[in-house]
């Protein structure tokens, strides 16, 4: 047994923590409202192995495990990285071109087809839709999702339209595959939500650092340091938690993976929540304005939190676990 | 990244298992709180059956009575003992889970073999004199003297929250032998014989109205100075050492047996009728026990990361300040979620009707002293904060 991350593991993580951070800096957020996702960086995420990541090397992938791809998608998320890319990334086996970048694949965790309304997130780029329903997945043309698109949607770089009624295609997955996907989407939804955890402390601690208030840095202050330390533990927790379970999708021998990638998604969703809300607050007056970075982090844990299952509809997993 | 357990761990742990079905019903109930001579027996007597069979000590060396194996085994040992719901450390947690390992981590070759291996059969029970009245938080700030007389430190003074002080055979005694240096730099860390002329014990009553812990009165107490562990006035450095254990590694247990009490929470939900049906049919206490147990698993995952560091330093980093916090927090609230599940049962803390009231009720009580122990919530988040994300330090 050993925790830590291997070399190729590190290599990887820091391969994709460059390429964010050259493509997607976090002063230029703004930047991109206009155009989230374009294909030219869809198809620059797709050379770094984003969509690929997991697809044998039999069939052009890279041939990893859910072990690698939480570490990649933990770096999408701490800069916040728009896009359908859990979607994408599910469909690079199922869906031509998903791997290569080429086709832009959103989708929707239909699991429940009584809670209505339905917003689609990133209609107007997509050229295929997963509708991933309780007992099967179906392909939709990207096409077909009309409806109306709010033209200020809460996170600015996730569009997102009503499609009053969601249209049916072909049947890509049976019900065990779609269960997988269900379950794998929470993960990689885990592991953007630990980004956010990761990013917002970072950015409140530089800027308690930095900003003074009574002649010292307010980092000097335990009110301060104490809301930090708390948004430390979360994103340890938040961490150790999506690791292990990433490990434990890939061997069945470590585990219980549904318990394991239900308790990582409940402890990460909480810790992008709490981090990103306590960010603001720690920002102050400056929280408050468009231009600093912290609400787009905020916004997106919200846009999260309703992706493949709420914080509170994986507590009920775990417990059912708990007690069977 | 492995988080896969070895042949030869799951090895140990079917044989462990094994004995462990066999020895735990035998070992019987625990005494009353309030019996100390049985509840030492009881306590070391559990240890002593441990140190037989091989399994006191699971990563201790082989050369002083441990088993001399690898922390993963210990981390199984942890997951058997608490699936098996064996005895608690109880009155050998000192000296197993922070004393010992400050021991082989600094202690001389003489104190090694004079203390480890009687620590892991049961015949020495360890307690821990570092807090005084004035010296809390302010760990640094303590005043007990101690002067040098030929090879005998004379020591005097005052310590408080003494756990199991009353039935202790030797004490992790911290010490001030430079009263002129800075706070930090006059410290020892002393192995004191408990039974020494001049150590008074006076047991205090905690909130749970029994005397687990004591203060204790030193008055020219003479202690050998072969019984100083690590260099004079290096003794905050040591502390450190004793704390790291303290934080990082000595909740392992606690944390599986958190995740067994959720299960045995969920069980009693099971059990209770509320509004005319089971309580457990009540959607927000699943989703509040699926939360705890969501964050107890996070924890396990997270010791894990820690024994790792372990491994590699061989003693625990400071994001055991973190773990302790974490758990410490958590455990209360498992705790206080159990209470709440009991309603008007849980107005005593005595058990019936069936119902487990007195053990969750009594460790809710106890789980206060979790979170004040070996550094407050507020002292680690201090720690936290300025150790591991560099902000500015408070006064010290």
């Amino acid at each position: 047994m050993n925790f830590s991350l291997n070399d190729d593991q590190l290599a990887l993580q820091q391969g994709i923590r460059d390429f964010c951070e050259r493509e997607f800096p976090a002063d230029a957020l703004g930047a991109l409202e206009k155009a989230p996702v374009t294909r030219e960086r869809w198809k620059q995420l797709a050379e770094m192995g984003v969509f690929s990541l997991r697809l044998p090397e039999a069939q052009g992938g890279v041939g990893l495990g859910m072990a690698e791809a939480v570490l990649v998608f933990a770096e999408l998320g701490r800069r916040l990285v728009p896009g359908p890319l859990v979607w994408t990334h599910l469909a690079a086996s199922a869906i031509e071109g998903a791997a290569t970048g080429d086709t832009i694949v959103g989708g929707i965790d239909d699991a429940h087809p009584t809670n209505r309304p339905q917003l689609v997130e990133h209609a107007g780029v997509l050229d295929a839709f997963i509708l991933l329903g309780t007992n099967a997945a179906e392909q939709v043309a990207g096409n077909a999702l009309v409806g109306r698109d709010f033209a200020t949607p809460l996170d600015p770089l996730t569009p997102v339209r009503h499609v009053a009624a969601l249209p049916h295609g072909a049947r890509i997955a049976d019900a065990a595959s779609a269960a997988e996907w269900r379950r794998d989407g929470a993960l990689l939804s885990a592991a953007l939500q630990l980004g956010i955890a990761e990013a917002t402390l970072e950015l409140a601690v530089d800027y308690a650092k930095k900003r003074a208030q009574f002649d010292r840095p307010i980092a000097s202050f335990q009110a301060i340091k104490h809301f930090a330390a708390d948004m430390y533990v979360r994103t340890e927790c938040a961490r150790a938690a999506v690791y292990a379970a990433g490990a434990t999708r890939d061997d069945a021998a470590i585990g219980d993976a549904a318990r394991a990638i239900s308790a990582a998604r409940v402890v990460a969703g909480d810790a992008a929540l709490k981090n990103s809300r306590m960010c603001i607050q720690i920002y102050g007056g400056m929280g408050f304005t468009w231009e600093m970075p912290p609400h787009y982090y905020l916004k997106r844990a919200l846009v999260l939190e309703q992706a493949f299952g709420t914080t509170d509809d994986h507590c009920e997993r775990v417990a059912e676990s708990v007690a069977p | 990244m492995d988080l896969r357990y070895s042949d030869a761990d799951e090895k140990f742990r079917a044989e462990l298992r094994a004995w462990l079905a066999r020895e735990v019903p035998k070992h019987g109930a625990p005494p009353p709180r309030h019996d100390w001579d049985a509840r030492r027996e009881w306590d070391t007597g559990w240890q002593r059956k441990l140190f037989d069979a091989g399994y006191a000590g699971v990563n201790w060396p082989k050369a002083y009575g441990g088993r001399g194996a690898t922390l993963t085994e210990e981390l199984v040992y942890y997951e058997e003992t608490a699936r098996a719901k064996a005895p608690y450390v109880g009155m050998n947690f000192v000296g197993l889970r922070h004393g010992g390992p400050t021991l082989i981590a600094e202690g001389s070759e003489l104190q090694k073999q004079r203390h480890l291996q009687r620590i892991l059969c049961g015949e020495e029970v360890w307690c821990q004199g570092f807090s005084e009245p004035m010296a809390g938080s302010d760990l640094a700030a303590l005043k007990t003297s101690a002067v040098r007389d030929g090879d005998h430190y004379v020591v005097t003074g005052h310590k408080i929250w003494t756990s199991f002080a009353q039935r202790a055979d030797f004490c992790e005694l911290l010490v001030r032998t430079n009263p002129a240096a800075p706070k930090h730099k006059g410290i020892s860390w002393l192995i004191l014989p408990m039974g020494a002329p001049g150590v008074e014990i006076r047991p205090l009553p905690t909130l749970r109205g029994e005397s687990d812990f004591s203060e204790m009165f030193l008055e020219g107490v003479r202690v050998p100075c072969e019984n100083l562990v690590g260099a004079e006035n290096d003794g905050w450095r040591i502390t450190n050492v004793t704390l790291r254990f303290e934080r990082g590694t000595a909740w392992a247990s606690d944390i599986v047996d958190l995740t067994q009490s959720l299960r045995d929470l969920a069980r009693l939900a099971k059990r209770l009728t509320r509004d005319d049906a089971s309580a457990w049919e009540d959607k927000s206490l699943r989703k509040e026990l699926g939360r705890l147990a969501a964050e107890a698993d996070s924890l396990w995952a997270l010791m894990k990361w820690q024994i790792g560091e372990v491994q590699k330093t061989g003693v625990p980093g400071l994001g055991g300040s973190a773990l302790k916090l974490a758990f410490t927090e958590l455990n209360q609230r498992v705790f206080e979620f159990g209470n709440r599940l009991l309603g008007r049962a849980g107005l005593t803390r005595d058990d019936f009707a069936g119902l487990p009231v007195n053990e969750i009720n009594d460790t809710f009580l106890n789980t206060f002293s979790l979170t004040i122990a070996a550094g407050s919530s507020q002292i680690q988040r201090n720690i936290v904060s300025e150790r591991i994300l560099g902000m500015p330090r408070e006064p010290r």
